[in-house]
């Protein structure tokens, strides 16, 4: 292998693997500097949705980005199998929150309420449905469930079959992938990065950092910033079983293979190797409350990982003003966002200037304000 | 292709396998009963629908799953027959609420 590319990547999960696939793609000439199996890695933790409602509240040009990878899924799944054969199993059928109460039913109509008076906002199509409403169209709902809303646009997908499609595709693309290589040093020395990591110097023309919540650490060296703010998420998963649930919600969702994953926990604490089971019993508890026949099913796996957050929880996409050719990026949603990092952030980092018009309002300058905004969501 | 010791002289159980009758005796596991019964009990595995027949015998490759008295997914290897036992086999995954 070379030691001198057009563009190095640090950072192999889904994000990076997007880019530096997506870099591929057109040709460019790039190096994937990935850490090793022990790395924090929210690509083999994640949930798999390729989640649109309730997401942007805060930041109305998140919703458009987003809406815009709903849109172009159809498209990296369809190019992924063409050149890799395999098959994620995206779906955009539509999903639910559930509400179990009129209390918790209550609350999502008025976050509704909130995000859909945004100005600049991209309408979701977000209904809020009665318990009846819900149960012709999941039929197995148990007797708490109040009702509930849902978007079409939201679906879910394979996200470790994603992860493998695009390390698979990336090197069919000429991409060098580069594991066992975490960067501790970045130089800028004339017009060239020159990254250290304990395999040796890797130098490129161009970096891109998609190196999770470590990019915090990075991106200093080369004049950006990225403030993160990670959290814990656990998940359950059950063994398989007939397909039962025709949509995903935002807590539980059938995969492709028949299991069950209930997820959606997030806590302050950030070891990934230990389990807080009173947090499981609490998610496993709310599922089968709201699909009382899940009691029957014996659980089979459950972890914790940790999710790449930013401070504000909104993308991070940036370009060094004193280190021209160095970008950040940043964002919890590296399933969700892939064809966005694949067809749009790829192509603006291949000709060395992010569109500000596009991703004006990801600068990470916004964090210079003393108000930020978070999202309340992820 | 199993067959059974003809000095084994342990007590008759008669349990149903996909209804049908099938003479087990006291002691045998599911499995074992199903393997000595001489009928084709390949399961068909959740994913790919492969056919499988219990192998381990011990409760570890879970190659054995099958619906036991209308719940799925029990190790057959694992489970002492009873009288009466309602034994489906398999065809894929575990039925939900099964």
């Amino acid at each position: 292998m070379r030691n001198s590319y057009d563009i190095a990547v640090v950072g192999g999960g889904l994000l990076g693997s997007a880019i530096a696939w997506g870099l591929g793609r057109i040709g460019q000439r790039v190096c994937v500097l990935d850490e090793g199996d022990i790395a924090k890695r929210a690509s083999r933790a994640n949930f798999a949705l390729v989640w649109v409602q309730s997401k942007g509240l805060g930041m109305p040009a998140y919703t458009g980005w987003t809406m815009q990878a709903s849109d172009t899924w159809p498209q990296l799944a369809a190019e992924l199998r063409e050149q890799t054969g395999l098959d994620v199993c995206f779906q955009r059928n539509g999903g639910f929150h559930l509400a179990l109460g009129e209390d918790e039913l209550e609350q999502r109509q008025a976050l509704m309420k909130r995000l859909h008076n945004q100005p600049g906002a991209v309408d979701y199509k977000m209904e809020l449905l009665d318990r009846g409403q819900v149960a012709k169209m999941l039929p197995h709902i148990g007797p708490e469930v109040s009702g509930g809303s849902f978007s079409p646009y939201d679906g879910h997908v394979n996200s470790l079959r994603t992860f493998r499609a695009l390390h698979t595709g990336m090197v069919k693309f000429g991409v060098d992938y580069r594991p066992e290589h975490p960067v501790s040093d970045i130089k800028y020395e004339q017009g060239e990065f020159r990254l250290t990591s304990p395999k040796g110097e890797i130098r490129a023309a161009k970096i891109v950092l998609a190196a999770g919540n470590a990019n915090q650490t990075l991106a200093p060296m080369v004049g950006l910033e990225a403030p993160m703010g990670p959290t814990r998420g656990q998940i359950v998963v059950t063994e398989r079983t007939m397909p039962f649930l025709p949509h995903p919600l935002s807590t539980l969702r059938q995969t492709d293979e028949g299991t069950v994953m209930i997820g959606d926990s997030k806590e302050e604490m950030l070891d990934d190797t230990v389990l807080n089971l009173p947090i499981s019993s609490v998610m496993a508890d709310r599922a089968q409350r709201m699909f009382p026949l899940l009691g029957r099913l014996n659980v089979v796996r459950s972890w914790s990982g940790i999710r790449v957050m930013p401070k504000d929880g909104f993308p991070i996409y940036e370009q060094s003003e004193t280190c021209p050719g160095a970008f950040v990026t940043c964002c919890h949603s590296g399933v969700t966002l892939a064809p966005n990092h694949a067809f749009e952030i790829a192509p603006m980092v291949a000709a060395g200037a992010l569109d500000t018009k596009k991703l004006a309002a990801f600068s990470a300058k916004r964090f210079r304000k003393t108000d930020v905004r978070t999202s309340g969501y992820y | 292709m199993f067959k059974r010791f003809e000095s084994d002289s342990r007590k008759a159980v008669e349990i149903f396998v996909d209804g049908r009758p099938v003479m087990a005796r006291e002691g045998d596991t599911v499995s074992a009963a199903l393997l000595a019964s001489g009928l084709d009990v390949r399961r068909k595995t959740a994913v790919s629908g492969a056919p499988r027949l219990p192998y381990c015998m011990m409760g570890v490759c879970f190659d054995c799953l099958v619906t036991i008295d209308g719940m799925g997914n029990r190790q057959g290897c694992l489970v002492p027959v009873r009288p009466g036992m309602q034994v489906e086999i398999q065809k894929g995954k575990r039925e939900i609420g099964r």
